[in-house]
């Protein structure tokens, strides 16, 4: 056994590495030469890694895995396209309530006079020169359009609605509050040819106007905006029962 | 040195040229070439030793390499290639290791 002592060792890794044309060195040389040009080859094939240096069985493996994924992601996709088709259905829906919510603001805002309108209906016009014509006529002659069909009625500067109350001022009419003089403007959307009949019929509100001394025009309007709007106060004592 | 410069040599040569692994060396090549570094791992130690043989060399680098890579063909033959892979791998690895520390212990007596 030859000595291994640390001088002897490294005398040999010395000797080991300095360049010699001796037939051990060119041996060691070309198997070395042999194993990195392997592992080289072996590295790239690798990192190409496609399934050409695969066993069957590895293969089959591979095939495997793939097969649980794209089950996997089959499932997966068919819950999203789930959730979609439910998320797509809801917002119809809400669409659908949307649109039917406006529409019902809409027809109650003209109801209730918070929404200017147009539409074909009368003007009316009542002269009283002498102020002899009392509000309860006047009144009259709101129930009477509102009878023939009107749904949106205004005199003067006031938005006639459901609440709207008729009293006897100084020298003309109290309505919701405003005094209003003579002439008396009115303006009522409905069906125009309803309207004027029921206005001209004997003993309704226009004689009601010409027995207590006053005049009035009747004027048929295809088109008639009532840009006055009310404000409607939020309710005090009331709350909606759902 | 010759040897270190046959390793590069070698590597760069793999490198440069495009060879691709034949079919059917596929599942041979990546044992042989551990078998070949343990080859190298034992001759380094030998050197070391001060009993490194050239001859011996030579048949433990060829026999190495052939050995394993009959090794994996008989399991590829009896349908347990990969796991007799995976058993010379580790028997080489120990081996790599143990002469790995053997060298260690030599050059730096610790």
């Amino acid at each position: 056994m030859p000595a291994t002592t640390s001088d002897a060792v490294w005398r040999r890794l010395r000797r080991g590495l300095t360049p010699r044309a001796s037939r051990a060195q060119a041996v060691t040389g070309l198997l070395c030469l042999l194993l990195g040009f392997g592992v080289a080859t072996q590295v790239r094939s690798t990192q190409e890694a496609d399934f050409s240096t695969l066993r069957q069985d590895e293969l089959v493996q591979v095939l495997d895995q793939l097969a649980n994924r794209a089950d996997q992601l089959t499932a997966e996709n068919a819950a999203l396209e789930e959730e979609k088709a439910q998320l797509t259905d809801k917002r119809t829906q809400e669409e659908a309530a949307q649109q039917a919510a406006a529409q019902r603001a809409e027809v109650q805002g003209i109801l209730a006079g918070t929404l200017a309108a147009t539409g074909p209906g009368v003007l009316v016009t009542i002269e009283d020169p002498s102020g002899q014509v009392p509000a309860a006529t006047l009144y009259l002659l709101v129930d009477e359009l509102r009878n023939a069909g009107a749904e949106a009625i205004s005199v003067g500067s006031v938005r006639v609605t459901a609440a709207t109350w008729f009293a006897d001022g100084d020298g003309g009419v109290v309505v919701d509050g405003v005094l209003l003089t003579p002439p008396y403007h009115w303006a009522a959307i409905g069906d125009s040819q309803t309207l004027q009949g029921a206005l001209g019929i004997p003993g309704g509100a226009l004689a009601a106007v010409r027995t207590a001394g006053g005049d009035s025009q009747v004027t048929v309007s295809g088109s008639i905006t009532i840009s006055v709007v009310k404000t409607v106060a939020e309710p005090q004592y009331a709350t909606a029962i759902e | 040195m010759i040897a270190v410069i046959g390793l590069v040599a070698g590597v760069l040569i793999g490198l440069v040229t495009d060879v691709d692994v034949p079919q059917f060396l596929a599942p041979y090549l990546p044992i042989a070439v551990v078998a070949a570094i343990d080859a190298l791992a034992g001759a380094m130690r030998a050197m070391l030793e001060g009993i490194f043989d050239d001859r011996v060399f030579v048949t433990s680098f060829i026999s190495n390499v052939l050995v394993a890579a009959f090794i994996v063909f008989v399991g590829d033959q009896l349908g347990v290639g990969s796991q007799l892979s995976t058993a010379v791998v580790v028997v080489l690895g120990i081996r790599i290791f143990s002469n790995a520390a053997q060298i260690r212990r030599l050059l730096l007596k610790a």
